[in-house]
């Protein structure tokens, strides 16, 4: 004779406390993603995607693939719900923030009618150094969109719409603003000529390269088993700034951009660059803190984002 | 002194108002905000005074500016240190809105008005300095009675009454000034970079003055209900307080 007790469980607004369903013979075994899905069919436009369930109404919400009866709850589990608002699949979202930048940057570097002047349009830069710059931020972009399809793997399925539209905002913006000084017809190449040019280049496609190869480190670690490891160095060189930083992707990154800065000599670039840095600045110091709280054995010499700086 | 101690017995009662995440400013702060306030209040006092002495002087609105002119930009410009504030901790507000707006007060004041001489004599400059001006006063006033614990209603109401017909003033001044500043700016090519450059960077200020003044578009209405709400939500509630705090 097998007695299963059933779970109960309510579900409240998380703002309001006001109970949105009640369900009843749930399975114990059930996960939360199960449980979304009862919710979605008596609220069809809340599709799982955009529910997050939480046991408290200010905390964090409950993965998809916890089991009901694992949970610190009696028999009538209280959940409260927030909603995400409209998401996007990830693939959509990193399709249209990269393939944006690339398509935009290209617009200008063929000189496209009514960005510059009538007489300029269609024309060609005489400067090499632009031909140059237009294949190195296609290359960033096609890689990201080359790692995104292919190498990451992420931990959300989905982004909020109204982050889309910022972010989108953000890089197709920029992106043009940058394109539009590097081939103007007025450009002036690097001061310090071919020799800036090549270092910075050298420069680039080393950072490009480390970039990816600690995306590719990164993956193999989420390939691995269930207890969670941190990124150490392997034998690939580029990863040996592991020794140094938590996040060396975004170290990376940073160093792609100053590459790029320095190829173009170009203000709004190297104002990206800054914004840039701040940014991944913030992020590396959030996983960097994390990753102390998570890991008791973590390097104390490894910085955030700079070696032995930040 | 006793409004200082009240801050720091507020502070000690420690698990009700650690839900609130904020334990407000100890005594010391309290005291050099008081003392910040008080001062503020007497910046745009003079400068009320300054205006209106000037005009029963001159017997004309016109030119007034010229005789504020140094303690507006002085008074004006110290309010940047209520960013700091912000940043500190010892004023609740949030470092992101309170920079906005006094950077764009600072912004009018030296970028347009300080910049462009041949606005500063417009009468739309006399329109904005006297909405800040009432404004100011009566802002400051109230923060400094919030922080003695003892705020008249009368001031109370003021703050989220006047605004009615200050804010909309206040706006149009500012826009009838940068508009007359517009042709000066694409005349003489006032801080603006052109190509090319060694940095392939240019900047048209003419172009951004303008993009200045359609943000007023989007932005002024969203402050303007703002303090309509926050006045709904503060003399609504006069029926169950006493009129001195």
């Amino acid at each position: 004779m097998s007695r299963t007790t059933f779970f109960e469980v309510e579900i409240l607004d998380a703002k309001t406390k006001q109970q949105l369903c009640f369900l009843d013979k749930v399975e114990p075994h059930a996960t939360i993603g199960d449980i979304k899905g009862l919710f979605h069919r008596l609220y069809p436009h809340w599709y799982p995607a955009r529910q997050a369930l939480k046991l408290d109404p200010r905390g964090k919400s409950l993965r998809d693939d916890e089991v009901l009866q694992s949970l610190p709850v009696g028999t009538t589990a209280i959940m409260y719900f927030r909603d995400l608002g409209p998401q996007l699949g990830w693939t959509m979202v990193f399709l249209v923030e990269y393939l944006g930048p690339l398509l935009t940057y290209l617009l200008f570097y063929f000189r496209v009618p009514y960005i510059y002047s009538h007489s300029h349009a269609f024309t060609a830069s005489p400067h090499p150094v632009v031909t140059l710059a237009c294949a190195c931020h296609t290359f960033h972009y096609l890689k990201r969109l080359v790692e995104t399809i292919f190498v990451h793997r992420f931990s959300h399925g989905t982004m909020p719409l109204r982050t889309i539209v910022w972010n989108c905002a953000y890089y197709w913006g920029f992106s043009a603003w940058l394109a539009y000084y590097i081939n103007h017809p007025l450009y002036t190449p690097p001061s310090y000529g071919d020799l800036q040019i090549n270092y910075a280049l050298a420069v680039f496609v080393m950072c490009e390269l480390g970039n990816f190869s600690i995306h590719l480190t990164l993956n193999s670690l989420k390939n691995g088993s269930r207890n969670r490891k941190f990124p150490v160095p392997t034998k690939n060189p580029f990863t040996w700034l592991y020794f140094f930083v938590s996040c060396p992707n975004y170290t990376y990154e940073v160093g792609t951009w100053v590459g790029f800065s320095i190829m173009t000599q170009c203000v709004p670039v190297a104002l990206y660059t800054l914004l840039g840095f701040v940014q991944m600045s913030i992020w590396a110091r959030g996983k960097h803190k994390a990753y102390g709280r998570e890991f008791k054995d973590y390097p104390s010499l490894r910085m955030a984002i700079i070696p032995l700086i930040l | 002194m006793s409004a200082a101690a009240a801050g720091t017995s507020k502070a000690a009662h420690g698990p009700d108002v650690a839900s609130k995440k904020r334990k407000g400013p100890g005594a010391l702060a309290t005291a050099y905000l008081v003392i910040y306030n008080v001062v503020m209040t007497a910046g745009w006092l003079v400068i009320a005074v300054g205006l209106a002495r000037a005009y029963l002087a001159r017997g004309s609105y016109h030119g007034l500016y010229y005789s504020i002119e140094k303690p507006l930009k002085f008074f004006q410009t110290g309010a940047i240190l209520e960013i700091l504030h912000c940043a500190v901790g010892i004023v609740p507000s949030s470092v992101v809105l309170t920079g906005f707006q006094v950077m764009s007060r600072v912004f009018l004041t030296w970028a347009v008005t300080h910049s462009v001489r041949e606005v500063q004599s417009e009468d739309s400059v006399l329109l904005f300095v006297t909405a800040w001006t009432v404004t100011e006063i009566i802002r400051y006033s109230f923060y400094t009675f919030s922080l003695l614990n003892h705020l008249p209603y009368l001031i109370k109401w003021a703050r989220y009454t006047f605004f009615f017909v200050l804010y909309p003033m206040g706006v149009t001044g500012e826009l009838l000034t940068i508009y007359a500043a517009l042709p000066f700016v694409q005349k003489t090519g006032l801080y603006s970079v052109t190509l090319p450059n060694k940095y392939n960077f240019s900047f048209d200020y003419y172009t951004f003055l303008i993009l200045v003044m359609f943000s007023y578009i989007p932005l002024f209405p969203q402050l303007y209900f703002h303090m309509i709400r926050q006045r709904k939500k503060v003399l609504g509630q006069v029926e169950d307080y006493s009129k001195v705090e």
